[in-house]
């Protein structure tokens, strides 16, 4: 990478200018940008949009519904005639849904019925069609990479996620926890050099840029850490993080969240699962903020791999189920609004009555919201999400 | 910055080998030309490398005076004595989850977290849970510093190994419930002591084992209150793999079949109808209640579950165990993690026919792999994960000097997202080079190959109050490098390790070598 390399360059001058300058550099050549954070272990969407105008739902949901929106403040807070927002995101979310920034999609997902967390996950990031020939270790957000000229992709994980592997070099750097590196750049150099020409080569010498851009960018929180001015942690500190190297070096981004399969005791307007909504929210938030100007131009969506049943089990949890609900933020998202096809939820709709059905297959929404987003020809998105029609709900 | 410190190189570098030998105290092998043995040894040093968590002076010795055929028999049949260095020994007896028996810790913990949460006053009660959760979690880390000090120092390479891989395969997570005090006895009971015997009688201990009921929620598992959670594992991750034909009904009747097994903790038994009381099973912690239980009928994978209760139980996993989709999965696996991402089909083939004939011997079927042309290529191939490339590096820069605390080895396994007992999702870490080579892991890896390299790292330093320190700079540049491993390295890699500054420098190049990424 061009832009990588002249800013090594500029590490070796002094740090006097090097803020101002980087910045300049750094500014993506793309200017809109994309986030998506994938929940990992199906969440429970009938918790996070609640179809208030549902019977069926508190009938089978006797301990772990969501109540109707009333001036108890352990009810759904109000979206639509038919659905309500968990009670954990007043004052996280709700605000940029009311202000029309943010949107859900409700009955999306994959057709894939395997139910597997891990085979439904790697399906959902590769992105292809279900029948016919598979790429494997090709993921959708390194397809989308290959066909944006100027876009500059970033994993925020431990280690790099089938939806970015592929073609395109994708470099990984996990933000939950940062530690300054020790391997100076004389060192640095040298370690490449044994690895120039070999199949690790760029993987090697990304990895030191990348390790530096970090340093650079989170120079001026670790100065306020050290002075114990920092005071978030879990989630929106990630969360933090990943908006300043977007803001400023990265416009294909891409973080996963643990912690949703709630087989067991997932609690209703307290209690697990509304803390990890609470985590998840405020995060969002502080990442929409972090953004400043930038927030304009960017989109975030959250996913996940599958719904969850649609009754409570025997153990006030939700098992396995199908389909979900995506949500679509940004600062020129058509917020304020439930998209895509919509039925009824009464036992009749379920899916095998069991499950939310999908009616928004996610390469189709995707590729809709894409194809808004960044103009993309049907061949390009044919390349993104090969056979998928996309679908324009009017996220964007 | 970078140009005067290359400059300046030449001159520190002579000083720096001669630093490096004089440490090393293997002058000699340098210019005592190429010994008779050394062919043999570069390709037991491979072989160490590939049947050990990592090759060391002491071991390539060993499996070079042995013979690589004896040296593998005696690895699949380790026999019971552990066989660790004595200072090794006394820090794993010293552990309490060594000294203690589940049931007692199980049910110590339990009262410990109840009496904390009965303190009335709101500031005991937070200091008391907190001392709970801190109790909690230093047994789960003497669990894995367990599981680091037999790696490094077990005799028993091969067990520890597939120690490893088995608690991947039947994956926990210690965050959950109170795990943290179950993780130790599950290794040690469930997994280690059949790694190497029959599939067939691991996944029976397994499945039986508290740990994993309540990990994947078996023990909510009731009937009419059905959770599928650990049925679908069982067949998915376990013992068939995914796309092994079965169905969401088979999911289903495995999930009845597995209801009312669970855990008790309590010493107490449930009041049973007298009929049913002939099927009620206690073990330790581990409990069958036939109250819980669904009698009904089922049907797996097309054909009906003949016995009743537990025995039902016994039955599904043999059929699960023997399924021919099962010796495939496993297999499959087993060449993965000790060989290649892509598994020769012949060798795969004679692997599973081993595994079938033998009903799922463990060590017979891996006596093929080792004993395969395959095996003993001298090409690398397979790329270290996380935990290995810690220990192999800690292997061998401090051979068989035991380190006094592997905390900081911990700390870096747990940097590159691969702790022990620590992966959120039940289908184990993955066992693909990719998932382990990307920019941050390679970077993250460089930042730990210079912790070690560098000097002790806090390895040979104690824990708590009268830390002690000893004095113990990493060999790296020992007699088995100047034998072996320097016929193994690039021209890329040697021009590095020219460039050293320092005897620090070059341990660090060395261990961040593409040689030292694979076995």
């Amino acid at each position: 990478m061009q832009r990588r390399n002249a800013l090594n360059a500029l590490a070796g001058l002094t740090a006097l200018s090097l803020t101002t300058t980087t910045r300049l550099l750094a500014a993506p050549a793309l200017k809109s940008r994309l986030l998506i954070v994938f929940l990992r272990g199906g969440y429970d969407a009938c918790s996070l949009l609640v179809p208030v105008s549902s019977s069926f739902y508190y009938a089978m949901r006797p301990d772990i519904s969501i109540a109707r929106p009333s001036s108890d403040l352990a009810s759904a807070l109000p979206l639509s005639a038919d659905w309500g927002l968990h009670p954990a995101l007043r004052d996280s979310l709700y605000p940029y849904f009311k202000n029309g920034e943010l949107a859900f999609v409700p009955f999306a997902g994959t057709h894939d019925l395997s139910r597997s967390h891990f085979e439904t996950q790697d399906s959902i990031e590769m992105g292809q069609a279900l029948e016919g020939h598979k790429t494997y270790a090709s993921g959708f957000m390194n397809r989308l990479t290959t066909v944006l000229t100027g876009s500059t992709p970033m994993a925020f994980t431990v280690q790099l996620p089938l939806v970015f592997q592929g073609n395109a070099k994708v470099p990984n750097s996990a933000l939950r926890s940062l530690a300054k590196p020790s391997v100076d750049a004389r060192q640095s150099s040298i370690i490449a050099s044994m690895y120039q020409g070999t199949a690790m080569g760029a993987q090697v010498s990304e990895g030191f840029s990348v390790r530096d851009e970090v340093m650079r960018e989170m120079a001026t929180e670790m100065d306020a850490a050290s002075r114990k001015a920092s005071s978030a942690k879990g989630f929106e500190l990630e969360a933090r993080r990943i908006a300043k190297l977007m803001k400023d070096s990265y416009s294909l981004g891409f973080v996963d969240v643990g912690g949703w399969d709630t087989h067991v005791n997932q609690g209703a307007a307290s209690g697990y699962l509304a803390n990890r909504l609470d985590e998840l929210g405020v995060g969002l938030a502080a990442f929409a903020q972090e953004m400043g100007a930038a927030w304009r131009d960017t989109t975030v969506v959250v996913m996940s791999e599958f719904g969850r049943t649609f009754r409570q089990n025997g153990n006030r949890g939700t098992d396995h189920g199908h389909g979900s609900v995506f949500w679509v933020m940004g600062g020129s998202v058509q917020g304020n609004q439930i998209a895509g096809d919509q039925v009824r939820v009464e036992q009749a709709t379920l899916f095998q009555n069991r499950d939310f059905p999908v009616l928004n297959e996610y390469r189709a929404v995707l590729g809709g919201l894409f194809q808004r987003q960044y103009a993309l020809s049907s061949s390009q998105i044919d390349t993104v999400f090969p056979g998928a029609k996309p679908r324009d709900l009017g996220l964007l | 910055m970078s140009h005067s410190a290359i400059q300046a190189t030449p001159v520190l570098r002579l000083a720096s080998l001669l630093l490096v030998g004089a440490l090393a105290g293997c002058a000699a092998p340098m210019d005592a030309g190429v010994s008779a043995s050394a062919h043999a040894s570069t390709e037991a040093y491979t072989q160490a490398n590939r049947i050990t968590w990592g090759a060391t002076p002491a071991t390539v010795e060993r499996l070079q005076a042995a013979g690589l055929r004896a040296y593998v028999a005696a690895q699949l049949h380790p026999g019971d004595a552990a066989g660790l260095p004595a200072e090794v020994q006394a820090q794993i007896d010293a552990m309490t989850i060594v000294q203690r028996p589940l049931v007692d810790l199980v049910q110590d913990m339990e009262q410990r977290r109840k009496e904390a949460e009965a303190n009335i006053d709101d500031e005991a009660k937070k200091t008391a849970k907190q001392a709970y959760q801190a109790e909690m979690n230093r047994l789960a880390r003497e669990a894995a510093a367990r599981h680091l000090l037999r790696a490094l120092y077990s005799p028993h390479q091969v067990q520890e190994e597939m120690t490893w891989f088995w608690l991947n395969h039947f994956s926990v997570h210690q965050a959950k419930n109170n795990l943290r005090a179950m993780v130790g006895d599950y290794e040690e009971t469930a997994i280690r002591a059949h790694a190497l015997g029959k599939f067939r009688d691991l996944l029976g201990a397994v499945v039986q084992h508290p740990a994993m009921l309540r990990y994947l929620d078996n023990e909510q598992n009731a009937v009419g209150r059905i959770n599928e959670n650990f049925a679908r594992e069982l067949m998915e991750l376990h013992t068939l793999g995914v796309d092994a034909g079965y169905t969401q009904h088979d999911v289903q009747e495995l999930a009845r079949v597995l209801t009312g097994v669970g855990v008790r903790l309590g010493s107490n038994n449930p009041g049973l109808r007298k009929e049913l009381q002939a099927f009620h099973v206690r073990r330790g912690l581990f409990e069958f209640n036939p109250a819980r239980h669904d009698f009904a009928a089922k049907e797996l994978l097309g054909r009906p579950i003949r016995s009743r209760g537990l025995a039902e139980l016994d039955e599904a996993l043999d059929r699960l165990a023997r399924s021919p989709a099962t010796a495939r999965f496993i297999c499959r696996k087993l060449l993965s993690y000790w060989l290649t991402d892509e598994p020769p089909q012949p060798l795969l083939q004679a692997m599973v026919q081993t595994f079938e004939r033998s009903d799922g011997d463990i060590a017979k079927t891996l006596e093929v792999l080792f004993t395969s042309p395959e095996f003993s290529r001298t090409e690398q191939q397979k790329f270290k994960d996380p935990i290995r490339f810690v220990v192999s590096a800690v292997r061998l820069a401090y051979d068989e000097k035991p380190v006094l605390n592997v905390g900081p080895m911990l700390n870096w396994i747990n940097r590159m997202g691969e702790p022990l007992y620590g992966r959120a999702t039940p289908d184990g870490y993955s066992l693909q080079s990719a998932a382990w080579a990307s920019p941050g892991q390679l970077s993250t890896r460089f930042e730990v190959a210079k912790a070690i390299g560098s000097g002790s790292a806090g390895l040979f330093r104690t824990e708590g109050a009268q830390a002690q320190e000893r004095a113990a700079f990493p060999q790296l540049a020992n007699a088995l490098y100047y034998q072996s491993i320097v016929k193994t390295l690039g021209p890329a890699t040697l021009n590095a390790l020219r460039q050293s500054a320092s005897p620090q420098e070059w341990n660090t190049f060395l261990l961040s070598s593409p040689e030292m990424m694979r076995r």
